[in-house]
């Protein structure tokens, strides 16, 4: 009930902390997320090749 | 002059010009992001019935359309792969889902917050609404599949034919509103004209392609990882400069 009264009271800040700030941090967190899973990645190849070297 | 297209089907070919691409298609797009929710909150008028509450489909909007067509694109890939068995093909469906999902998800919320005050309730089993949550468990069930299979190739094969046949499920999602009658109002936007305002056309325009961007960048990024751990063996990868240079 509180909710529905702040909404219309509060319009634009609802429109922008509900859909817009959310949709940014989804899409900040897809990036790091992205970014975190290539760090991995690299250095899982990084070691695979010194482990080869190593042989 | 004719281009080698065939030539960046390749994943060696393709990493690199995927690492050229994603700062461009980056910078563009968080540029494009701020141009567009600069005109729809700024220039754009309020709307006579709906009040602020419409500047929702800024966002909304452009997230529907690209969980849709990010959808067809991975099953365009991934019936590419089951066909002509490329590699390239299964890796970029893989690296799409993500993404598709994530798009499908911001619709379905921002829809829901533009439902609360429009038409009193978060959710209502609309033939719209429904057939947009049927999308994202799609997105969920290609992700899932993909990841409970340990052999890549496999893998690939299985969650392709989920791709192509789930795809039947966007045309559903687009023509419900003609099919049925349903709460969801139809496309405001025709090829026969619109009666929106031209600025609020202008900043649903740029959201969207500033999403476009945006998803371009980031399933490049994920791709590049995607071809790393799977060519890991190879003696390309080994002399990629990133790979032989440990910071």
């Amino acid at each position: 009930m509180w909710l529905d009264i702040w909404m219309r009271e509060n319009p634009i800040t609802y429109v922008l902390l509900g859909s817009y700030a959310v949709a940014m941090a989804i899409f900040l967190v897809e990036i790091a997320l992205v970014r975190h899973k290539r760090a991995l990645t690299l250095q899982q190849v990084r070691l695979m090749q010194e482990a080869g070297e190593e042989e | 002059m004719a281009i080698n297209w065939f030539k960046y089907s390749a994943p060696t070919t393709f990493y690199s010009l995927a690492g050229k691409l994603i700062p461009w298609f980056a910078v563009a797009a968080a540029a494009l992001f701020a141009v567009g929710m600069y005109i729809g909150f700024y220039i754009a008028p309020v709307d006579y019935q709906q009040g602020e509450f419409y500047r929702i489909i800024f966002i909304h909007v452009p997230a529907s359309i690209l969980s849709m067509f990010l959808y067809l694109i991975m099953a365009g890939y991934a019936a590419m792969g089951l066909i002509f068995n490329t590699r390239l093909s299964a890796m970029m469906a893989t690296a799409i889902a993500p993404t598709g999902a994530l798009f499908a998800f911001i619709s379905l919320w921002t829809g829901a917050l533009w439902g609360k005050p429009m038409w009193g309730a978060w959710w209502v089993w609309d033939a719209r609404l429904t057939s947009e949550l049927i999308l994202l468990f799609l997105y969920l069930g290609f992700i899932a599949l993909h990841a409970s299979i340990d052999d890549p190739r496999r893998a690939d094969r299985a969650s392709a034919l989920l791709a192509i046949v789930g795809s039947v499920n966007v045309p559903i999602i687009y023509f419900s509103v003609k099919w049925w009658n349903t709460l969801h109002q139809g496309s405001t936007i025709k090829f026969s004209g619109t009666s929106m305002h031209v600025a609020m056309q202008q900043a649903m325009f740029i959201m969207l392609v500033a999403c476009w961007l945006y998803a371009i960048a980031v399933i490049l990024a994920r791709v590049r990882s995607i071809i790393l751990e799977r060519e890991r063996h190879t003696k390309w990868i080994n002399e990629l400069p990133e790979v032989k240079h440990v910071a």
